[in-house]
């Protein structure tokens, strides 16, 4: 590695895509040396656990260097690519390195970071634990501190007596898409059931359910979409993500994070959208400043959303951290979910499914007699569970859990 | 309901047209779809959700140029059905 300084201004660093999200390998290049690129422009597909990711970049520049290899997993926050001046006219700048050679060398030297590698996790689990990540050795990739490692540091006698004897690196095959789907299928059930694991150890749960009538919101969607093109009508599921982008403006303790001990709310309604891949697994892509946005606006991004979750084309921009997280089981799922918070967040809304049911209206439910051939309208609705699941963390006094009693949909009309 | 633009289609030009329909929004479960019982439901068995049926319903709209209404949606569930559908709105 040679002794240039690398100025941090002008390096890309592997950002997190996603608060679940320890590693990441870069799988294709979309830019070379020389190339300029503009703040969002995508410079490289990088395979998570999760979702292969377009990463955009953040600023404008010329690119002087890439400093990864195709297909090593680093941690995040492991420097990219370097940025020159942007100015093409003028060619002064240092010679461009090859990335191969530049990639033999640790992460750790290209960095030139000091502390071990760690994953955010581990980092934040060390802080808790009362860990000096410094006397750790890792066993992930590169020899990174993952949380196993702390947690094993923590419940040893001395740091020295744990320290793995290799540190075996999981390089990624890249040999086809059926090994690929095949790691990624078990990546991202160890990465989900990792963060559910410490969730529930950690986060103090409890859950409301409230039964919904969602005859009035429905009928205002069908005279909604009646007019509309197919491609322009609303499903339920863009009215179930503004009415819990509304709550969540109106319950802003339950809108936020849970760092370091303390609550600090979101600045804003950022609402991660659970979305499950057939082939396995889910991502929870984020629809920033919901609570501003129309339910026609929230149609059109959860449709991008979905649409590129599936056909693996998430961008960087939208893999950022949520401030709630709503999951939606569909037309063909349960009726209900108990979800388990996403960490750092304090809450989660579930909805069931849609299903017609009878229903007591005006202090009335009947029993349908034979003799009556329909259900009379007012008597069968339908109905959809809306559960939400709290940390206890969400809790600061005792008013806000009157607030918590009672959720409702009340963003039924657009 | 035939609209503008609308040409005849046989049932198996029809039933072609939803496969590659379905395939282009649903690409990650294309590969089951030349094989698939035309009869079966595929929002049970593929689990094609509320979005992916809006999507393949508004493509088909736009390719075939027959309106689907809204209430007829939840009839069209199968590859057959939906073919049908088609085939007799243009002809």
């Amino acid at each position: 590695m040679p002794d240039r300084e690398l100025d941090r201004h002008d390096v890309f660093a592997l950002p997190s895509l996603g608060a679940d999200m320890d590693f990441g390998s870069v799988i294709e290049w979309r830019v070379a040396p020389g190339d300029t690129v503009n703040r969002g422009d995508v410079v490289a597909v990088v395979e998570t656990e999760k979702a292969d990711i377009d990463v955009e970049i953040w600023q404008d520049g010329t690119v002087a260097e890439l400093l990864l290899e195709v297909g090593r997993e680093v941690p995040v926050g492991t420097p990219m690519l370097r940025l020159g001046a942007k100015a093409p006219e003028s060619v002064s700048t240092p010679p461009v390195q090859t990335p191969a050679a530049t990639a033999s060398a640790p992460p750790g030297e290209q960095a030139g970071i000091e502390a071990p590698l760690a994953s955010p996790f581990a980092r934040a689990r060390a802080v808790e634990l009362g860990i000096d990540l410094r006397g750790l050795s890792g066993t992930g990739p590169g020899g990174a501190v993952l949380v196993a490692d702390v947690e094993a540091a923590a419940a040893a006698p001395t740091s020295e007596a744990i320290a793995p004897a290799s540190t075996t690196s999981r390089r990624p095959e890249i040999s086809g898409d059926g090994v690929r789907s095949a790691k990624r299928a078990e990546g991202m059930r160890r990465a989900i059931a990792e963060r559910m694991a410490l969730a529930n150890r950690d986060i103090p749960h409890y859950q409301l359910d409230v039964d919904v009538d969602l005859g009035p919101m429905l009928d205002a969607l069908e005279r909604h979409n009646a007019s509309l093109p197919i491609g322009e009508r609303l499903l339920p599921a863009a009215m179930f993500l503004a009415a819990a982008a509304s709550a969540a403006a109106a319950h802003p303790e339950c809108n936020g994070t849970w760092i370091d001990g303390g609550f600090v709310a979101a600045p804003s309604v950022d609402l991660a959208v659970a979305i499950s891949l057939r082939k396995g697994g889910l991502v929870t892509p984020v629809i920033t400043a919901a609570d501003t946005r129309s339910t026609t606006e929230i149609m059109a991004l959860l449709k991008e959303l979905v649409t590129a979750a599936r056909s693996g084309s998430l961008k960087s921009s939208w893999m950022v951290d949520g401030s709630l997280t709503v999951t939606n089981l569909g037309d063909n799922g349960a009726d209900r979910v108990h979800g388990v918070v996403f960490p750092p967040q304090v809450a989660l809304v579930g909805f069931g499914r849609i299903k017609s049911r009878p229903w007591a209206v005006d202090g009335v439910v009947a029993i349908r007699p034979s003799s009556v051939r329909h259900w009379p309208p007012t008597i069968v609705r339908p109905m959809a569970w809306l559960a939400v699941a709290f940390s206890t963390h969400s809790l600061d006094d005792s008013n806000n859990r009157r607030s918590h009693d009672r959720p409702r949909i009340d963003h039924a009309h657009d | 309901m035939t609209g503008p633009g609308s040409t005849t289609l046989t049932i198996d030009q029809a039933l072609d047209l939803t496969v590659e329909v379905i395939a282009s929004i649903a690409p990650d479960i294309a590969d089951e779809l030349p094989t698939l019982d035309r009869t079966i439901d595929l929002w049970e068995e593929l689990q094609l959700d509320s979005m992916d049926h809006l999507n393949v319903m508004s493509e088909l709209g736009d390719r075939t140029g027959v309106t689907i209404a809204e209430r007829d949606y939840a009839g069209l569930r199968s590859l057959a059905a939906i073919a049908d559908h088609l085939a007799s709105a243009t002809r």
